[in-house]
């Protein structure tokens, strides 16, 4: 059984759908890639299994599970956390404040305490920063931290929404190598949405093509990258 | 320096007033950015809550006069309670279905919820009957709200602290300012640590400040926004509760000095930078102190009965030169 399973999912804004009837599904452990064009509804996606958005059709199994009627707090704490697209952080308050935020559903002291370190471990930038506000933080390291929050989160499923949007070269390669490092380190399966489809594919197990609202691809990820038309469309090779 | 002294003790009394209840409307703004007209309507129900207890339950349960010396705080405590839970079903009933909806139809829902609180509190009818076998024979409870002012029984003796001057220009410090300003400013000092230091009030800067971000984390948002509502009704209570200490004639709940208290706080919340809680507290301050020494000092010149109209001069000047308020942040979009 996948950990994440996605069934003809419809959702719509307003009157106008933005997916229609996309499924896939996450197994444990494993690293999946979402990728597509600006507007093909990738976010929409990872907001409506968070449950910031209703579905109008379809189901969303976590687990064996159903979670699309659930409150977003409610999926949380079923072990799903989110590293949202513009990465969502609190700039009024301290990062050491953010990264408690990421934990705000765990009760373990001992245990968040541990994830904390090895959060900063990964990233030693956030470390110098602590007492901060995270609103003066750069791009790069406003990412991280948004990273290290939802690690603190210590999820079964962690969503990362183009985590390398905006990004110098140099830094959108650490973000990489860190994602990897989670999946490594901790377990975690991760559900990577990425417009960078080059480097999604590289790092990714299996990996899905949205195509405006509807999965015209999928696969393991090191087939896709040589596949004819993944490489015309999406990795810019004539 | 009498008269200065007197209208300082009077402008700082009612400006901790103004300050507790722009904390409500701040508070509700930060988290929902709407601005929740209905606030006023609770600090009305806080003076006549405390009314109720003083006047009306405490004698049913064979308190009478004069009140026994615990009366004024528990008196607060049941306005509070009273409130809070006002708070709360209104956020629940009234507001909660509308989430996501446009802001106007939240701000009509609003004006409507203070229509219904203003003429729901001009009714009047018998909780419990009287008893006159019983001994002492017991008043009949009735929700003493109606048409009619009715006067606040003394809870607290108004001694003199200090007496400055004699004759034309005698300042005094009553026992009630002070035990006025101490409350006010110990209720503003705990709300001040909640939001900065408590798990909680991290969960409400957090949600103020990116709702869905919040919710990601697992923080659950209808909690801390019915939160929000219940701490901003417990101000309000206070407010109220505090001000028919001072002003001991309970008026009606429509009636216009209630509009007014309830705009001039609005006012203060704006002026000190709506969403920013010690924006609200400066604010406050602010229009409590224009008020009155304008009051007091452009008399002469001016005439006088025009102290809404420094409280609004305040808020124009105050807005050209800073229109977010004063400490508020420069406009930026809720993305
Ligand atoms: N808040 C919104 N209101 C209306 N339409 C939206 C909203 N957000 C996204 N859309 C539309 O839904 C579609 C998918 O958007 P999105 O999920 O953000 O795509 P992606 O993340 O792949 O760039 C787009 O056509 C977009 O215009
Ligand atoms: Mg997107």
């Amino acid at each position: 059984m996948p950990l994440l399973e996605v069934r003809d999912l419809c959702v719509k804004y307003g009157a106008i759908p933005a997916l229609h009837g996309l499924s896939l599904s996450v197994e444990a452990g494993q690293i999946v890639t979402l990728i597509g064009c600006n507007g093909a509804g990738k976010t929409t996606t990872l907001r409506t299994i968070s449950g910031l958005l209703r579905p109008s059709g379809g189901s969303i199994t976590f687990n064996g599970a159903p979670i699309h009627t659930l409150s977003t707090d409610g999926i949380v704490r079923l072990g799903i956390a989110q590293a949202p697209e513009g990465r969502g952080i609190f700039g009024n308050l301290t990062v050491d404040e953010n990264l408690s935020l990421g934990a705000f559903a765990r009760r373990d002291r001992a245990g968040i305490a541990k994830d904390r370190e090895w959060a900063l471990q990964l990233f030693p930038r956030l470390r110098e920063r602590l007492r901060q506000n995270a609103g003066t933080l750069s791009g790069g390291e406003q990412q991280m931290l948004a990273i290290a929050r939802s690690v603190l989160a210590r999820p079964r499923l962690l969503l990362l929404d183009e985590p390398s949007l905006g990004l110098a070269p140099q830094i959108v390669q650490t973000i990489f190598h860190i994602i990897r490092t989670i999946r490594e380190e901790r377990g975690t399966t991760i559900l990577l949405v990425e417009q960078n489809a080059h480097m999604a594919l590289h790092t990714a197990d299996y990996a899905y093509v949205l195509e405006v609202g509807r999965i015209a691809m999928h696969g393991p990820a090191a087939r896709l990258a040589a596949s004819d038309a993944v490489r015309k469309a999406y990795l810019g090779v004539a | 320096m009498a008269d200065l002294l007197q209208i300082l003790t009077m402008a700082v009394t009612v400006g901790s007033l103004y300050a507790l209840i722009a904390l409500g409307y701040t508070m509700v703004y930060g988290i929902l950015k709407f601005i929740n007209f209905a606030h006023s309507d609770v600090v009305v129900l806080g003076a006549w809550g405390s009314f109720f207890f003083a006047a009306a339950l405490l004698p049913r349960m064979g308190f009478g006069t004069p009140l026994p010396w615990w009366a004024g705080g528990m008196a607060l405590l049941f306005a509070m309670a009273l409130c809070g839970l006002t708070g709360f079903l209104i956020e629940r009933f009234a507001y909660r279905p509308l989430r996501g909806a446009p802001r106007l139809n939240v701000l009509i829902t609003a004006i409507g919820v203070s229509l219904f609180l203003q003429n729901a509190g001009q009714l009047q009818f018998t909780l419990v009957r009287g008893d006159d076998t019983a001994q002492p024979p017991a008043p009949a409870l009735r929700l003493p709200f109606g048409t009619q002012p009715q006067r606040m029984p003394t809870l607290l003796p108004d001694q003199d602290l200090l007496v400055i001057g004699e004759g034309q220009s005698t300042a005094r410090l009553g026992s009630l300012d002070v035990v006025i300003i101490a409350t006010a400013l110990a209720l503003m000092v705990l709300l001040d640590l909640l939001v900065r230091r408590t798990k909680f009030g991290m969960a409400m800067r957090a949600v103020s400040f990116n709702t869905d971000s919040a919710a990601l984390m697992g923080v659950p948002v209808n909690r801390v926004i019915s939160m929000t509502f219940v701490l901003g009704a417990v101000l309000a209570a206070a407010a109220g509760f505090l001000y028919v200490l001072k002003f001991p004639t309970v008026q009606q709940t429509a009636h216009p000095t209630w509009v007014l208290v309830g705009l001039k706080a609005f006012v203060a919340a704006v002026v000190g930078g709506i969403g920013n809680l010690r924006g609200a507290v400066l604010g406050g301050f602010l229009i409590a102190f224009a008020e009155q020494f304008g009051e007091s000092y452009l008399q002469k010149y001016l005439g006088s009965g025009l102290k809404d109209v420094y409280v609004f001069s305040a808020l124009i000047l105050v807005l050209l030169v800073r229109p977010t308020g004063i400490l508020g942040s420069p406009l930026r979009e809720k993305v």
